[in-house]
């Protein structure tokens, strides 16, 4: 297992170890140590290599991951998995602002808690919190789900389209167009295998309120601008 | 006979003049602001107001046709391991398959790379129509992030980071329902037929710190190949060009309020933001307090429509400039052959702007299938890049008549000024004065 200590190699030249490898590498298992909050650590990985990170990190961890199954052993900075096209990053500890932004794809778990703007503008990413997220998370959010085991902050969900959302405990408010929705049994489903895919235990799905579009401001009407 | 006691003509109001009362009418008729494609349109300061000296005793002019005039320029020297080298200095602006049709993205792209330089992607992700055809082509990184990805950001030559617009700065995209076709919807994730706007603001940065760590994030996906620009509306052009180099930019992209956009609010368009001539200066007044003027290339876009703004704008330290509105009517768009279906929309060739309405007589604004089939990518590509060789053309010969080998060795001392106004926003002298508002002289 290749150790990259960022005390004494630079941020290059990890990112850069990472991008060199194929599909069918044999190095399949990194480990980071000392990342000391370092910014971008494996950022644009594309291929399924795991990387361990050992310690807290800084801005955009995992950014654009495709493919790479990245764990931090410890919190991240902002933006940790920004559109992340595939793969899995877990964050044993908390998650600063803007988590999964934008992402199109694959599994981003926050152990800990998430801040503010969790799932900003997310394309189709599922993000599992343990605990609670910030305010204006899923603003703008288009596809995917984002699933919540503790509270939500203010506007949640403001502006969404057709991504969805659960959150076990409560919501201080709702965003414009965000409504709650009736649970169906595809829902559960769904959610069950979220649960298990981010390694939650002893919850049950039903414990869950779904949340999502009302589809009032899709289209242009005078009579809404209020909502704004 | 009765006498008739005379009356004054009929008066209408400049305050209240026939656009602002009809106006008024739209509004209260259809409760929604008016909504329309291209930059601002009022008569604003311009490179119009702008003359160059020419050469006399003490400048010799070269040959025109034999003395040679360089006019290529080279793009992301600062950090990128793969600068973008392009044969003249003008390129093609930003903008997106979505707003454009695809033969149209196509035409962009085989016009530019015939010509020698760049075209630039939009808010909507980048094509293989325009992937294909284009040799050089620069990705825009927008708040929206639709369609954005590892791969497409590894094949493009350059990544502009859009933070502003000069139609609009502050404003996000606006692509309405009428223009969401399947193909459309998918590279966007959201569903088809919705009015979308897009972000105005990136969603995970605020600031130049921010800044700074998104550019080292992209830099470090990318390997450190690809020049890195930043984009920016004619807001506060001394700032934001500083900041933008403070965040390690390669290259600034100044967009004055000329520039255009798809569809925005008519309000935004002519009433936020700064003309292009006020914007260059003092973007240039940063670059040359840093140090960095040169060193960090400055591409002015918002109304270049000939060689002689390209000659005005570079003469007044950028390094190129960048085209959209002009390119679309190279392409064919505004053309009086319409002008039937002009009339049956309610304009004429040259106002149509309902852009966002999908219903382009041109076939370039549209995503209908039958009036896109309008546009031959082959022969609208060729009329671009016969255009761009007669914007450099132009660009040399007023060069060489200042005694220049080089189109980047004209300098604001080339210039004088025909208004007041002119002369303060692009600091050169009053035409027959050696005076400069607010330095001096008599």
């Amino acid at each position: 297992m290749p150790t990259v200590d960022l005390a004494k190699t630079s941020l290059r030249e990890l990112n850069h170890a990472l991008h060199q490898l194929k599909n069918g590498s044999n190095e399949t298992a990194w480990e980071v140590i000392n990342p000391k909050g370092s910014h971008a650590v494996a950022a644009g990985v594309d291929v399924p290599v795991a990387v361990d990170v050992r310690g807290s990190v800084g801005y955009y961890c995992g950014g654009m991951n495709d493919g790479g199954v990245i764990t931090v052993h410890g919190s991240v900075g902002p933006g940790v998995g920004e559109n992340m096209m595939s793969g899995t990053i877990v964050v044993k500890g908390d998650a600063s602002q803007y988590a999964g932004a934008t992402g199109q794809g694959g599994l981003l778990v926050v152990e800990g808690n998430a801040s503010s703007r969790c799932g900003i503008s997310m394309k189709g990413i599922d993000i599992v919190v343990h605990g609670n997220i910030g305010h204006m998370s899923a603003f703008m959010a288009q596809s995917g789900t984002l699933v919540v085991l503790g509270d939500a902050g203010d506007a949640l969900g403001d502006s969404i389209y057709e991504a969805k959302l659960f959150v076990r405990g409560k919501v201080k408010s709702l965003g414009a167009d965000c409504v709650k929705k009736k649970m169906h049994p595809k829902h559960i489903e769904r959610l069950q295998k979220l649960l298990d895919a981010a390694g939650v235990k002893g919850v049950k799905p039903e414990e869950f309120t779904r949340y999502g579009s009302a589809r009032t401001l899709y289209n242009f009407n005078i009579d809404n601008a209020d909502a704004y | 006979m009765t006498y008739k006691n005379p009356s004054t003509t009929p008066r209408k109001s400049a305050t209240f003049d026939d656009y602002t009362m009809s106006e008024i009418r739209r509004a209260a008729a259809t409760g929604i602001y008016d909504i329309r494609g291209s930059g601002a349109k009022r008569k604003l300061p311009h490179f119009d107001d702008l003359l160059f000296l020419g050469a006399s005793i003490s400048r010799y002019p070269l040959e025109g046709y034999r003395e040679r005039c360089d006019t290529s320029v080279v793009l992301g020297t600062r950090h990128a391991r793969k600068p973008i080298e392009l044969k003249i200095p003008i390129t093609i602006a930003g903008m997106s398959f979505g707003s454009l049709s695809g033969p149209a993205k196509e035409a962009l792209g085989r016009g530019a790379t015939i010509a020698g330089t760049s075209t630039t992607t939009g808010d909507g992700g980048m094509t293989e129509e325009e992937r294909g055809h284009s040799k050089t082509l620069v990705y825009q990184y927008l708040p929206s992030r639709y369609g954005m990805n590892p791969r497409d950001l590894r094949r493009a030559d350059a990544i502009e980071i859009v933070v502003g617009q000069g139609a609009k700065p502050g404003g996000g995209g606006m692509l309405l329902g009428q223009k969401i076709s399947d193909r459309v919807a998918n590279m966007r994730n959201l569903p088809k037929g919705i009015d979308q706007r897009s972000a105005c603001r990136h969603p995970d940065w605020t600031g130049p710190d921010d800044l700074e760590i998104k550019i080292l994030e992209v830099r470090e996906i990318t390997d450190w190949e690809k020049p890195i620009y930043v984009k920016i509306g004619g807001a506060r052009p001394y700032y934001d060009t500083a900041l933008a180099v403070k965040s390690g930019a390669d290259v600034v992209v100044l967009d004055g309020m000329q520039g255009g956009t798809a569809a925005t609010q008519e309000v935004f368009i002519e009433h936020v933001g700064q003309p292009t001539l006020a914007c260059i200066r003092p973007a240039v007044q940063a670059l040359q307090d840093l140090g960095m003027h040169r060193k960090v290339q400055l591409i002015v876009s918002g109304g270049i429509r000939n060689g002689a703004d390209v000659a005005k704008a570079l003469a007044l330290g950028a390094d190129a400039v960048s085209i959209g509105t002009a390119a679309l009517v190279a392409l064919g768009d505004n053309d009086p052959r319409w002008e039937a279906e002009y009339n049956a929309l309610g304009t004429t060739a040259g106002a149509y702007d309902d852009w966002h309405e999908g219903k382009d007589p041109a076939g370039i604004t549209t995503q209908d299938p039958k009036l896109m089939k309008r546009v031959d990518p082959m022969a609208a590509g060729r009329r671009l890049a016969n255009y761009l060789k007669v914007m450099t053309l132009e660009t040399q010969t007023i060069a060489r008549a200042c005694g220049k080998n080089d189109v980047h060795n004209l300098e604001p001392e080339d210039l004088v000024a025909l208004t007041l106004e002119a002369a303060a926003m692009a600091q050169v002298p009053l035409a027959g004065t050696n005076w400069i508002p607010g330095k001096g002289g008599f």
